[in-house]
């Protein structure tokens, strides 16, 4: 994984242009199949943020990242089932449940001094015990899961028009996208890339590597859970196979990997994709499992022959070269 | 500024230091040399935090700094460079010594206008714009160098930064440690290129099997037989003084 | 609680714990001479047991004589995937190659969902049902056989390795690889010989698994973190910690399900892995790195 972020750099009309595409989208296609296509590919950009600010710009590979989402999703669930507080509330508090979670996991990992593989696959352990744990006990409503009832309105975050949906994930992804922008250019995101390019020289060099890898997980944890309470309440419906099964945890990493780790589009680009050979072999066959059969076959490629991710095709294209001027 | 007091640290069997002592004053150049296999680099370790030391004490401008993480010690004012360079191989050389900068600086472009001057005086200007991992040896010395210095360090830790040098490129990094020193940064450097080593510094320690055997100017060290013998092995050494070789002629 | 009922679950765990031996002694051959870590491990399983699946039901061969069909094809599989794939790639961070093995998994994963669909199957040969006494417990002969069977690959294996001279070159090529160069190991070979006994130990657990559980595309997930928790229990390299890890990792799903319920049974292993990460991450036997 580099970061190519790093030798490219985003003019702002870039950003403008992205965004006013996305802004227009739901009014040019405002059929409920393309918007739902226009959710779900930025909710994949979302979440794949989440884990590209851990994975790309900190260098630690996650495998367990649908940890955070599947906190996210219970709290803000169990909180508005339970205790009948606002789903607008539960946005926040499924972004601390998320932040915990990730801060707990990092504290102990790297306490321990784990990295790399046996980092990659603690998480994953973690993601499986919550699984569990959240398929065997009451409040979870066991392997049966939870239903949220149904209340269109606004002010449960159940909106009618899916373009409320739509408006809502778009402002979430965009603030990810913000939040990248930001850390790519901070004294922070430098840090980050000093350590996942060479923990021991980034120590020598005053930085307190692990104050700013719980720090990574703690932000990449509290995105991850709003992701999770965002899909609990477009779906209305989240059991532990949804929350804390793998298959999140595999296109959190497939997006961003795809796409370009270390970069603040790449989770996008890798997102559409996704949701467009989602949708695409969905439509045209009936085979269940393609999209991500030619996924898993990309990830191999992408890693084999353009370890930048599809990004750099882009820059490639724009015919900047690396290291220009930022 | 820097005092190394009965400093070990063992490894299983082998006594990798042996209760060495040593000690840097204020703005000098001091250098640590000894053969091969000596515990120079691993000494420089624990001084600066890597390594955990079996016994002694590291004080530095006064604080015990012994058993301190790494990070800490750095912050404090003490980097060092490595021997075998690591440099962050996917950044350019302005993002590298920018990241040392930001130790100095909290904000963006302080740092790196800080870095592009530490390149001007290092000599590496025209590289900055370059990935690190495309570098020549030489270079990437340069970056640790670069790097270490941008941290705006009161101790310069430098451990072979002439390793794989030609002689025009360490007449050049001997001119640089001079400049640095004299900006007010205090030097200890493990070196193998004797004419450098001669030529730049104050004090000499001389470290062999973990211990330091002799220590003095250039020219007291050069000519301390335990020195040659270390080097060159037992019985090496120049006969002693004129007396005593007249006495064995008589 | 019933100390039969304990003793019965402690011989169903071990019986278990032996097949999970034969799986994790594949993946730890592979981390120990490959320095990799296999993650298609689960669904390389997962297809060998479809393999097996098919065999009995397209062409009536008895699973656990389709062993004699199942290794070499595997081992050939194993063999081919290095040379053609993997070899190339494991140049460089070891994150990248457990990137690949990820994405190998997928696409293995989502092919056999394509082609076999998701529903779970299970094979029924005329023995299915027949049980033996052991102790206090009535064990299904299937298990019994499936136990004897994998220990003996064990011993099978660990013996190859110490007294063949491909075994003796494999020990070298894990401990020293570039001394094994040196006197003139054609290190490439051995790891594609490695790669594939790794994945030829797939192929005879499938066969001695097939009776005994089920199979479905998704079936790997459950694999891959018993074996990785089995090869880091034991220590990641190391034979001997693959066999008592197996053992005790059995034992722990079977006494996990026992006292805590079949849902939450399973956080044992789970939380094994975690706290030997955190606490002893070079296992049992392994090598502290």
């Amino acid at each position: 994984m580099t970061s190519v972020s790093e030798l490219k750099p985003i003019p702002w009309k870039l950003h403008l242009l992205v965004l006013a595409v996305a802004i227009a989208f739901p009014f040019v296609f405002p059929s409920n199949f393309m918007v739902n296509f226009g959710v779900m590919a930025l909710f994949y950009a979302f979440i794949g943020q989440s884990w590209n600010i851990s994975g790309g710009f900190a260098g630690q590979l996650s495998f367990g990242h649908v940890a955070f989402f599947g906190v996210g999703a219970y709290a803000s669930t169990i909180v508005q089932l339970r205790l009948g507080v606002s789903p607008w509330l539960g946005l926040p508090i499924a972004g601390l449940a998320g932040a915990a979670v990730g801060g707990a996991i990092a504290v102990l990992s790297f306490r321990a001094g784990l990295k790399g593989s046996y980092f990659a696959l603690i998480t994953l352990a973690f993601a499986e015990v919550l699984r569990i744990v959240s398929n065997s006990i009451g409040i979870t409503g066991g392997g049966l899961g939870l239903l949220i009832p149904m209340k269109i309105g606004a002010q449960n975050l159940q909106f009618a028009e899916r373009s409320g949906f739509y408006f809502l994930i778009l402002a979430l992804a965009a603030g990810s996208v913000a939040l990248a922008e930001w850390m790519r250019r901070s004294r922070f995101g430098a840090q980050l890339a000093a350590i996942r390019e060479n923990e021991d020289s980034a120590k020598a060099l005053g930085i307190n590597v692990f104050a700013e890898k719980v720090k990574v997980m703690l932000i990449s944890g509290a995105i991850g859970g709003l992701g999770g309470c965002f899909f609990a309440q477009y779906f209305l419906y989240i059991d532990p196979l949804i929350a804390f099964g793998t298959d999140k945890s595999i296109e959190m990493l497939l997006v961003s990997m795809i796409g370009g780790a270390g970069t603040v589009y790449g989770p996008l680009v890798g997102a559409v994709l996704l949701a467009l050979v989602s949708d695409v072999t969905r439509t045209l066959t009936q085979i269940q499992g393609l999209s991500l059969v030619l996924y898993g076959a990309l990830l191999v490629v992408i890693i084999a022959f353009l370890p930048n991710g599809l990004i750099e095709l882009f820059s490639r294209k724009r015919g900047r070269k690396p290291g220009s001027k930022t | 500024m820097l005092q190394v007091s009965n400093l070990s640290k063992v490894f299983g069997g082998l006594r990798a230091v042996d209760d060495a002592s040593l000690q840097v004053e204020q703005g000098r150049i001091v250098a640590l040399i000894g053969p091969n296999g000596a515990g120079k680099t691993t000494l420089f370790a624990c001084i600066a935090g890597f390594l955990v030391g079996s016994g002694g004490r590291v004080h530095f401008m006064g604080t015990d700094i012994t058993g301190w993480p790494v990070h800490r010690i750095s912050r404090a004012g003490m980097v060092r460079t490595f021997q075998i360079t690591q440099p962050f191989a996917k950044l350019t050389v302005h993002e590298n010594i920018a990241v040392g900068a930001y130790q100095k600086f909290h904000d963006r472009h302080p740092a790196w206008e800080h870095a592009r001057a530490v390149a001007r005086q290092v000599g590496m200007e025209a590289l900055l714009a370059q990935p690190a991992v495309g570098l020549t040896v030489a270079g990437r010395k340069r970056l640790e160098l670069a790097r270490a210095l941008a941290t705006g360090p009161k101790l310069l830790l430098l451990d072979e930064v002439m390793a794989g040098l030609n002689p025009t490129e360490i007449l050049e990094i001997i001119g640089i440690i001079r400049t640095i020193r004299d900006s007010g940064v205090t030097v200890l450097l493990i070196e193998h290129v004797m004419h450098a080593v001669m030529s730049l510094s104050d004090h000499i320690y001389v470290l062999s099997y973990g211990k330091i055997i002799a220590q003095g100017s250039p020219q007291e060290v050069v000519a301390n037989p335990a020195v040659i013998e270390a080097y060159l092995g037992r019985g090496t050494a120049a006969p002693p003084a004129s007396g005593t070789v007249e006495n064995a002629h008589a | 609680m019933d100390p039969n009922i304990i003793a019965a679950a402690a011989i169903n765990g071990l019986l278990l714990g032996g097949i999970y031996t034969l799986v994790a002694s594949g993946l730890t051959l592979i981390y120990g001479v490959l320095h990799i870590i296999n993650f298609a491990h689960g669904s390389m399983l997962m297809l060998a047991m479809f393999g097996v699946f098919y065999l009995l039901t397209l062409l009536g061969i008895d699973p656990y004589l389709s062993i004699f069909i199942m290794v070499p094809a595997m081992f050939v599989l194993g063999y081919l995937l290095y040379k053609g794939l993997i070899g190339r790639l494991s140049s460089g961070k070891d994150e990248n190659i457990l990137l690949v093995t990820l994405g190998l998994s997928i696409l293995i994963e989502n092919l056999a969902l394509m082609f076999f669909k998701g529903d779970s199957r299970t094979i029924l040969v005329s023995y299915s049902d027949t049980m033996v006494e052991v102790g206090p417990a009535f064990v299904p002969l299937p298990k019994l056989i499936s136990f004897g069977v994998a220990m003996a690959l064990c011993a099978a294996l660990g013996l190859f390795i110490q007294r063949t001279d491909t075994g003796r070159a494999i020990r070298a090529v894990a401990k020293e690889r570039v001394g094994a160069q040196l006197v003139g190991i054609d290190v490439d070979r051995i790891f594609a010989i490695s790669y594939g006994i790794g994945l030829a130990t797939l192929g005879a657990a499938a066969s001695l698994m097939m009776p005994i559980f089920y199979v479905s595309p998704t079936v790997g997930h459950v694999f891959v973190l018993v074996a990785f928790t089995v090869v880091v229990l034991g220590g990641m390299g190391s034979f001997l910690g693959a066999v008592v890890g197996g053992l005790i990792i059995g034992l722990t799903e079977s006494f996990g399900g026992l006292f805590l319920g079949e849902s939450m049974g399973q956080i044992g292993i789970s939380l094994i892995f975690i706290l030997i990460l955190l606490f002893r991450p070079s296992g049992l036997f392994g090598t502290k790195t």
